[in-house]
């Protein structure tokens, strides 16, 4: 078992209440719909309006490419082109058919395992995998051969080959959004388990099925037509595009023109519909669409004038983060210094632009935004522009809100955390765990050499923080920044980070930049303290020792000062 | 007149070899909350699991408002289940994102059929309750902040007057100044309604703003009970010593360099 606090669950952010769905359309989405849009036109009019040319015996048999007949003709003189475009209705009313069936059976499998008692629900869920496991190609092949022949055999056997498909992923949908608290909740409320399903299930799981519907779809396309050209669907007269393949190839060395278009007609609508679904694909993932940060010089006069005293470690002048595609400011006209030895908090709440701050600094601002500063420089390096990696990793450490999260549960300690010293900073192997282990003996984790090829899961959260300190310490940073390194831990935890935080400042003169909600944590550590607000600084306190709600003048830092709980006890009642 | 509403005397907690929770007793009168506080493995949120029926007790009794859960059938649960309500840690995740407020609200009086014009008056006057207002009724989860979803998931926890009300770590989710409202919330509702309540937290200053009684859990064992104030300003046992020196804000509380 890992080790959990629910006082551990990561902050989540003060949603913006435009924090709609959106929906994102994309160039492939919208191809696709037209395709398929042009298909479905296509499916309802063509057999209205080439129904004789498509069924009557024309005069001229086995015609090439011409003008009266551009895809040429078949062996009993019907014109191809009409005959595809016919070949429309009956092909994709087939493939609809047969995506229903599977889509609506495989749903109610995969919600029925997932009603079931605890071992039935286990044999269900291996019974979906065996049956996924295999091509479905080669089941609708075997269940049309058993089935026979004729249109209504093959779309059963292509719903049949697909049905498993659906199964598992509203199996393992319906598993997800169950262990979610509000399914939890109305489990402990007393709603049947059937309007669970109906209520909170399966709408929630709309999206990713219908991505796996246009899927499907495209699939029992190709399905049905390599069925029929198999000679198994639609039986003459009747005819779809596998048909039409099939007399085709027949002929394909003495008239190739007439495959041209069943094959053309296949593959763009099976197409298009691979588009919708990727495009839905992307539109239920905004991110996907996000081009990547950016980090300019902005021109304007500095904010910082003058810069007293030749320990300055870090100069932040007019930082400024916007969202890319909406503009809106996050961070605006940032600027502050942290001297050597220092440790500078910026404390704020959600949607303060505290973090985003630390992620400029850091060089690792998050996908879609925009960043700019008149000045960020680093012990003398310019951070702005192009920036080795070598540079950052020997300039600056980094320390995470969740060291749950933060190490890869697959790896040994010993090989992540050295990492940054043998691909950054060219250290041997053995070199870099030497440095590694003093590391984790300097913030006194016990055992330091077996620490090394321990996993995550063999550490309390309090060690695994204490092991991400001494990693981000190996490098010698010029700036240890910390965001929220002890929001995830339990309070005496917290209290035992914070004092190794200090105590390693204090020792190697690193300079911290402790980003923090708590201002409780951030007056027993910091020097001086900026409060953050709507991306802006609104105080700077520069006497945190003395730090009350009559010391500080905005507004907002009494208020926070005021809303941080603290243990009201009577001083002389303690002892 | 003072009636027992909780009556909990030495739980057996055990998962395979572990044992979760070992001779726990809390008591909890009518009316009053009883916070509980402890960390990671000590048990807290087990505790609550047993009171909502969703962990079964290895040995000890567990009377709440008269029914012993430890020894209760399935259909005595069934029914006990509906008067012991929990609110949910995280609000981003509580409510269902398909489903409106009023939906929601629905749901916890008639689980069943979650009918919402028939209870359209009732659901008005909780949204009112808890700060909100009731043309917010018809909207999505999604149209609200974080504070706002806990409002509403505390409307739905006490909309059908419970006799227990069990808050795990609710404001731990939430910005400092957004909990501050949620805890003044609690507070008001407590004084105005007699909500019996049991407070589940890390945070000793949280616990304090809300609860009249504390339970101290370390490795689940209660190693301290009573009166908020009492234990707070004299405490008897190391651990919650311990845990008050760990309050940032506490006096005690410095860094060793």
């Amino acid at each position: 078992m890992t080790e959990s606090n629910p006082a551990a669950a990561v902050r989540v952010a003060e949603a913006p209440a435009d924090r709609a769905r959106t929906f994102a359309w994309n160039p492939g989405l919208v191809i696709g719909l037209v395709i398929l849009v042009v298909v479905a036109l296509t499916a309802i009019i063509a057999p209205l309006v080439f129904g004789a040319q498509a069924t009557g015996v024309g005069s001229d048999p086995g015609q090439s490419a011409s003008a009266a007949h551009p895809l040429g003709t078949d062996t009993l003189g019907r014109d191809m082109l009409a005959r595809t475009l016919v070949a429309t209705q009956s092909t994709v009313l087939m493939a609809l058919f047969a995506t229903a069936l599977s889509s609506v059976v495989g749903i109610a499998l995969g919600i029925g395992v997932w009603l079931a008692p605890r071992r039935l629900r286990e044999l269900g869920l291996r019974l979906i995998e065996f049956a996924v496991s295999y091509p479905t190609m080669l089941v609708a092949i075997i269940v049309a051969a058993i089935l026979g022949q004729g249109v209504v055999q093959v779309v059963v056997a292509v719903a049949v080959a697909n049905i498993a498909g659906f199964a598992r992923l509203t199996a393992n949908l319906a598993a997800k959004i169950s262990a979610s608290e509000y399914v939890t909740t109305a489990r402990l409320m007393g709603v049947p388990v059937h309007r669970l399903a109906l209520r909170h299930v399966l709408p929630n799981m709309a999206e990713p099925i219908l991505i796996l519907i246009a899927g499907a779809f495209s699939g029992a396309l190709v399905e049905i037509s390599g069925l029929s050209f198999i000679g198994l669907g639609a039986q003459s007269p009747a005819f779809d595009w596998g048909t039409l393949l099939n007399d085709g190839l027949s002929r394909i060395a003495v008239n190739p023109i007439v495959i041209v278009g069943p094959a053309v007609a296949l593959t763009f609508t099976s197409l298009a519909a691979l588009m919708v679904g990727d495009g839905l694909a992307a539109a239920a993932n905004p991110r996907s669409n996000s081009t990547r940060a950016r980090l300019v010089r902005a021109e304007g006069e500095p904010a910082l004038v003058a810069i007293e005293g030749d320990d300055v470690v870090l100069i932040a002048d007019g930082i400024t983060v916007t969202h890319g595609s909406t503009g809106r400011p996050l961070v605006s006209d940032v600027s502050f210094t942290i001297r050597r030895g220092e440790v500078l908090g910026i404390v704020g709440e959600s949607g303060s632009g505290k973090s985003l701050t630390a992620s400029v600094v850091a060089r690792l601002l998050g996908e879609g935004l925009e960043a700019s500063a008149r000045r960020l420089e680093l012990g003398g390096t310019d951070l702005i522009g192009r920036v080795s990696g070598r540079t950052l990793a020997s300039k600056i450490g980094l320390v995470y809100q969740d060291p749950g999260t933060a190490l890869n549960p697959a790896l040994v300690l010993g090989s992540q955390l050295s990492d940054v010293l043998t691909i950054r900073l060219g250290f041997p192997r053995r070199g870099a765990l030497g440095l590694l282990a003093r590391a984790f003996e300097a913030v006194k984790l016990s055992d330091p050499e077996g620490r090394l090829r321990q996993h995550p899961h063999q550490l309390s959260g309090g060690m695994k923080q204490r092991a991400m300190i001494a990693s981000a310490m190996s490098t010698k940073p010029d700036l240890l920044i910390a965001d929220e390194p002890t929001t995830a831990l339990d309070v005496t935890v917290q209290r035992e980070v914070l004092s190794l935080l200090k105590r390693m400042n204090e020792q190697s003169g690193t300079a911290v930049l402790f980003i923090s909600h708590d201002l409780g944590v951030v007056r027993a550590l910091c020097d001086r303290v900026l409060v953050m607000k709507d991306g802006r600084i609104v105080e700077r306190i520069d006497d945190v020792a003395t730090l009350s709600e009559d010391t500080v003048e905005h507004p907002y830092t009494k208020q926070l000062l005021a809303a941080t709980p603290v243990v009201a006890v009577p001083r002389e009642a303690r002892s | 007149m003072s009636e027992v509403m909780v009556d909990v005397r030495g739980l057996d907690v055990s998962f395979g070899s572990a044992r979760v929770l070992r001779g726990v007793d809390l008591r909890l009168e009518r009316g009053r909350t009883v916070g509980v506080v402890g960390e990671s493995g000590s048990g807290k949120s087990t505790l609550a699991k047993v009171l909502v029926g969703t962990v079964r007790a290895a040995s000890g009794t567990a009377t709440v408002d008269g029914v012993d859960i430890v020894a209760a059938d399935r259909r005595a649960m069934r029914a006990y289940r509906r008067r012991t309500q929990m609110i949910p840690q995280d609000p981003y995740s509580s409510l269902s994102p398909r489903r409106t407020i009023a939906q929601t609200l629905a749901e916890a009086i008639d689980p069943a059929r979650a009918r919402v014009a028939r209870h359209e008056q009732l659901i008005a006057e909780w949204l009112v309750r808890v700060g909100l207002s009731a043309d917010m009724m018809h909207r999505f989860p999604h149209e609200f902040s974080g504070g706002q979803r806990q409002r509403i998931a505390i409307a739905r926890g006490l909309i059908i007057d419970p006799h227990l009300v069990i808050a795990d770590e609710i404001t731990s989710a939430l910005d400092v100044s957004v909990q501050a409202q949620i805890l003044d919330l609690l507070a008001g509702i407590k004084e105005s309604l007699g909500v019996t309540m049991m407070f589940i937290s890390h945070n000793l200053a949280v616990v304090q703003r809300v609860s009249d009684d504390v339970v101290v859990l370390y490795q689940g064992e209660v190693v301290e009970a009573g009166p908020v104030e009492q234990v707070y300003s004299d405490p008897q046992h190391w651990y919650t010593r311990r845990l008050l020196d760990a309050d940032p804000g506490a006096p005690g509380f410095g860094l060793a360099s």
